[in-house]
């Protein structure tokens, strides 16, 4: 109650804020409060959970893997190149940012999929088929939570200093070796916390991974399709499935927040 | 490995346009305020910036002609650089920082830890290899810069204002390191400053830079007894006086003493300010310790003060105000007396 009276936080602002915490805090209070807990050993011990729980993490892991080794050079063209043409493409790349999932998910169908400009070459000369298959997932997942890693990478690059990198050509470093051995290290924290935020979208995927993949158990059913369909059938199970999902979410992040604080320190 | 350079270039709406020669072991100070294009010529002579116009050759390789279109980029030129901030890599130990410019330049691993602990020695900092370069002082680092710079033994040398990050003592020892280390360097020297102590005390040469333009070139002593424009007499109108330190007082190399304020011993420098000079006709009574008799040379106005050059045991400018000027009735080749207080002199060592 003190706090209300310290000086800088006016009463305009500190209501809503507060309201702001409790509207973010509540609805997963209400997880934890609502949760079975006496059924939580027999309902994690099922099948479909650890299924649907492995086959999450090894693909928005695999999309984050996607995402770094596409999107950090992508990031590294907005921030540096003198290229014409780089807003139009920082535009493409914001695209599926504020794209409703279900519209990307359709998207790569139309692309991917059998019919699909790409997708009826891969088919007929490869006889390769993504469209419902754990690729697919991986895929989906990629295009949705790319772009955050690259707009948190090109952000990095833009505040790192870039004389560092004149620096590294008087040392007769090339732009790739200046790439690898200067800028890459520097950025570091930022393409850290561009991987989580990617793994975070990715693995909380929905929209595109529904369409583009389809739901099926073992192979494209992740956790965030597992929770849908299991709040129809059973809603206990729907809010185990969604703890599971919060407590890896926390733990990654807490996790990661530890490595940055050590990292910096020992930068400093 | 004299470098010759003519560069155009516009930055903005400032045209670069200066023409320079450094000879092989020749320091040359580009002295001029900020935003005069210093910085502009130090990256272009870098290879970072490609110039509008003409050529820079360094010991007979063309770096940039502009009309054969000829540009070599940074990092094939052999050039070390010593920026103002260090900017030692923060992620790299200090060896390893001094040793890129090795490793880049395809040495194994070993041979380039080596030769950067040999050159982390020379400049007094052989304990230090291993820290980052953050938990090092500014005086350290710099020291760090300036082995990166030389271990790969560069034609050439770029200095962009070494000193200005270092609080006033550690200048004092890092300057006077600095020296050494540039009388023992066989490449050209190209030194960018706002100083005119570092200019002074550094160069064999300076080039005094106004607004993309060189306003006068010459000897250190030379540009600071005859400035060209308002500008340089207020900036290097500083009498840099060799000699010995003994207790309070400097015995000068060309005879006569100074009493300072501050203790010394060995080689130094007396930096004299030609507005702490006063001119007299007589000799003065009272205070100042420091009253030597001369003779006028020249006298020029430089806005509302007169610099007058001075010829005696101790050659010093000093500048007066136009009235106290008129008031002394003095005429070149007139006797006066001139008299600085111990308080109003600076001590370095050189």
């Amino acid at each position: 109650m003190r706090r209300r009276g310290e000086p800088g936080v006016p009463v305009p602002l500190l209501v809503p804020a507060v309201l702001a915490v409790a509207f973010l805090a509540l609805p997963l209070a209400g997880l934890v409060i609502r949760a079975p807990w006496g059924e939580l050993g027999p309902q994690l011990a099922g099948p479909a959970v650890g299924q649907a729980l492995r086959l999450s993490l090894v693909s928005a892991t695999a999309a984050t893997g996607l995402s770094l080794v596409l999107g950090v050079p992508l990031a590294w063209v907005l921030a540096r190149s003198q290229a014409r043409g780089r807003s139009v493409l920082r535009a493409l790349v914001t695209v599926p940012l504020v794209l409703p999932p279900v519209v990307g998910g359709v998207a790569l169908f139309l692309v991917l999929g059998r019919q699909g400009i790409v997708g009826r070459w891969l088919d007929q000369a490869l006889g390769v088929t993504i469209p419902f298959t754990t690729t697919a997932v991986v895929i989906a997942e990629t295009f949705v939570a790319m772009p955050f890693l690259v707009i948190s990478v090109e952000g990095a690059l833009r505040a790192a200093d870039a004389r560092f990198e004149d620096a590294a050509a008087t040392l007769g470093a090339d732009r790739w070796t200046t790439f690898r051995r200067v800028t890459l290290p520097l950025v570091a924290p930022g393409i850290a916390a561009g991987a989580v935020l990617c793994w975070a979208r990715a693995l909380g995927e929905f929209g595109a991974t529904i369409t583009f993949a389809g739901n099926f158990p073992g192979t494209t059913q992740t956790m965030p399709l597992a929770v849908y369909l299991a709040l129809q059938q059973d809603p206990d199970a729907a809010i185990v499935l969604s703890l599971v999902l919060l407590v890896v979410s926390v733990a990654t992040l807490l996790l990661l927040r530890d490595r940055w604080f050590s990292r910096s320190g020992a930068a400093a | 490995m004299t470098l010759v350079a003519d560069v155009r270039v516009a930055r903005g709406p400032l045209a670069v346009e200066l023409d320079l020669e450094v000879a092989d072991g020749e320091v040359l100070a580009v002295l001029g305020p900020n935003g005069a294009g210093k910085s502009t010529l130090l990256r272009v002579l870098a290879g970072l910036l490609p110039p509008d116009g003409g050529r820079v050759a360094v010991a007979g390789e063309t770096w940039d002609d502009v009309p054969a279109g000829v540009h070599v980029p940074a990092h094939e030129r052999r050039l070390g650089v010593v920026f103002q901030d260090h900017l030692l890599f923060p992620h790299l130990s200090v060896t390893d920082n001094v040793a890129f410019g090795l490793r880049t330049r395809g040495l194994r691993r070993p041979a380039a830890r080596a030769a950067a602990a040999e050159w982390l020695a020379r400049v007094g900092i052989a304990e230090l290899g291993d820290r980052r370069p953050g938990r090092l002082s500014g005086g350290q680092a710099q020291r760090a810069a300036l082995a990166r710079a030389l271990v790969g033994e560069p034609a050439l040398l770029l200095l962009d204002e070494p000193l200005s990050a270092l609080d006033a003592r550690t200048r004092l020892t890092v300057r006077a390191e600095l020296r050494r280390h540039l009388a023992d360097f066989p490449g050209s020297t190209v030194l960018v400053t706002h100083d005119p102590v570092d200019a002074m005390a550094l160069a064999d040469r300076v080039v005094v830079v106004e607004e993309g333009r060189v306003v006068q070139a010459g000897t250190p002593a030379d540009v600071s007894r005859h400035p060209r424009t308002d500008y340089v007499a207020r900036l290097v109108g500083l009498a840099l006086l060799p000699g010995t330190g003994e207790g309070t007082a400097v015995r000068l190399d060309g005879g006569g003493r100074v009493a300072v304020a501050e203790e010394t011993a060995g080689p130094v420098f007396v930096a004299v300010r030609p507005e702490s000079v006063a001119l007299w006709t007589s000799r003065p009574e009272g205070s100042p310790r420091n009253v030597w008799p001369a003779r006028l040379v020249s006298a020029t106005p430089h806005g509302s003060t007169v610099r007058c050059e001075l010829d005696g045991e101790v050659p010093l400018v000093a500048d007066v105000t136009a009235t106290a000027f008129a008031e002394l009735g003095l005429a070149p080749g007139a006797p006066v007396w001139a008299s600085v207080k111990a308080s109003d002199t600076a001590v370095y060592a050189r």
